[in-house]
């Protein structure tokens, strides 16, 4: 009986060096993330002024403001959502709920996962080729957009997918025994039950849309424009590409200025974040199963 | 077969495939109007597989084949064009319960809404609290009609299943082994809900609990692997004198 407690004991200290581990590995992490946060406050706040967030760039860009760089981002983000979601999730419900389980399907599911990892810069002579040449949208809003959609639209089919198929099936085969037919059960039952998951999805890519350079930067957004974009056929600037402009293009560019540029991009993505978690949380309240 | 006026389910030959696996085979049943009708067998007996096709559930499932005929009220389910309308006919309840993660209202008010029958607002709340009471759960959620259906404990939701099957207004209600999840005393006071029941629908009984056909069923069929070795009257069966003799040593726990 004593023996045992000595070996209960020494579990205890193996149990503790695991616990060690594990939290090393995850102080390891944080690093990098708050290094950089750090730096982006340290550096970048002397140019944070409402002038910089509300003017135009000036004086070839070394000054002024950046407001014609935030609203670009946000019109890309906003337009390429409004392409990507409601496609994406549709592509995931049939999928999910509609296709048979066979070979093509799981091929089908195979390759959306693969394009998932195809670098950025493939989509965006993708974009060109596609958007702006065939379609004859031009360098716009529209064909970066679309681009960009193409971009994220694996990931949102992905997770939503994965999300759909979360809802327990036996909620399925409940509304389908009592005479629902298969769209009535998707819209009643299973996505009310997948929307967190769907959300969690878009939110990612809200974040992959806003700070992808290379997807845009041929398709519609401009190093610099005196003019904010009326529709979605105009160019316009956008802060990831103007980033890559200030930090490597423009000579005498005070130091301030690039980080500055970065904490804003980083804060709107950290925003939107925060209001769809913000979301997320008000409409799950407590578990339901 | 020719149909009478009190069989509800005439069942012809049916027999039902996974891919090549046979599940059951060439059974041929009736069920009379306003009786509790017990399928009782082990498991893989095919028991479930007869209620999936007698609601026409294969459809749902891309590997399953049924052949023979399923009649209900001399009309063979398949020439049914709005297959919805017939499952609306038939309430169904599974083993574990299934509480849908909306409000106990709403568990119950689904039906009716999705049928495009729930009326008005008083028209509704009178029907859900009908439906509830009869699956004698009325008492216990009255004050949490707000409260997430799938959230209550096992015996509700078993009930409240129950109630959103009777919120279909059905004519027939099939139980597959109702009472797996389900304490004794829930269990008994479901059997008494049944029993009242039987002079509104037709019940179809499946259980595991030998007993609980001996209760509540009026005739029995036994299932075994994909056969239906015997149907009779609950009372004859159970007497001792059953035809086959894998029926009497089921029934006496000789095994399964």
């Amino acid at each position: 009986m004593f023996e045992a407690t000595s070996i209960n004991h020494h579990n205890d200290q193996v149990q503790l060096r695991y616990k060690i581990v594990f939290g090393v590995m995850l102080v390891i992490l944080i690093i990098p993330v708050v290094a950089i946060l750090f730096t982006l406050i340290a550096k970048g706040s002397h140019a944070m002024s409402w002038p910089f967030l509300f003017d135009d760039p000036k004086d070839g860009m070394t000054a002024g403001g950046i407001f014609p760089a935030i609203f670009g981002t946000i019109w890309l983000v906003v337009v390429s959502l409004l392409a990507s979601v409601p496609l994406g999730v549709a592509a995931a419900i049939y999928l999910s709920e509609y296709a048979p389980d066979n070979l093509l399907t799981r091929l089908i599911n195979l390759a959306t996962i693969n394009l998932a990892g195809v670098p950025s810069i493939v989509h965006a002579l993708f974009g060109v080729g596609a958007f702006v040449v065939f379609f004859k949208f031009g360098t716009s809003i529209l064909a970066a957009s679309l681009t960009l959609a193409i971009m994220t639209l694996p990931v949102v089919i992905v997770s939503s997918w994965e999300s759909l198929q979360s809802v327990p099936r036996a909620f399925r085969e409940a509304c389908w025994n009592m005479g629902a037919t298969r769209w009535q059960t998707i819209w009643h039952v299973v996505l009310p039950n997948a929307f967190t998951g769907i959300l969690t999805g878009v939110i990612l890519q809200v974040s992959r849309a806003a700070g992808e350079t290379a997807p845009i930067m041929f398709t519609g957004a401009a190093m610099f424009l005196p003019f904010l974009p009326n529709s979605v056929f105009d160019q316009t600037m956008a802060l990831a590409l103007h980033l890559f402009v200030v930090a490597t293009q423009v000579p005498d560019v005070p130091e301030s200025l690039p980080f500055g540029v970065a904490l804003v991009l980083v804060g709107i993505v950290l925003l939107m974040n925060t209001v769809a978690i913000w979301i997320r949380m008000h409409l799950r309240g407590k578990k339901k199963w | 077969m020719v149909s009478t006026a009190h069989n509800k389910i005439e069942v012809q030959d049916l027999s039902i495939h996974y891919g090549a696996h046979k599940a059951l085979g060439n059974v041929s049943l009736t069920v009379r109007k306003n009786e509790i009708f017990g399928i009782i067998g082990p498991a893989n007996s095919g028991k479930t597989s007869f209620l999936n096709a007698v609601n026409r559930m294969d459809m749902m499932r891309p590997n399953m084949n049924v052949s023979g005929t399923v009649r209900i009220d001399g009309i063979e389910t398949r020439s049914w064009r709005n297959v919805y309308a017939l499952r609306r006919k038939i309430g169904v309840v599974f083993p574990l319960p299934v509480g849908l993660p909306l409000t106990v209202y709403d568990n119950v008010a689904l039906a009716p809404r999705l049928a495009g029958t729930a009326g008005s607002r008083a028209d509704l709340n009178e029907l859900v609290e009908r439906c509830l009471r009869r699956a004698a759960l009325w008492d216990e959620v009255k004050d949490r009609l707000t409260h997430l259906g799938s959230l209550l404990s096992g015996g509700q939701q078993q009930r409240l299943t129950i109630a959103r099957a009777l919120s279909q207004s059905p004519e027939i209600l099939m139980l597959d082994e109702f009472s797996i999840a389900v304490d004794p005393v829930t269990t008994m006071r479901i059997e008494d809900v049944l029993k009242e029941l039987k002079e509104e629908v037709t019940i179809i009984l499946v259980t595991n609990l030998v007993q609980q056909a001996n209760r509540l069923a009026d005739r029995t069929a036994f299932f075994l692997n994909g056969e239906c070795v015997e149907i009779d009257d609950t009372e004859t069966l159970f007497s001792g004198s059953a035809k086959d003799p894998r029926t009497n040593d089921y029934i006496g726990g000789k095994f399964g």
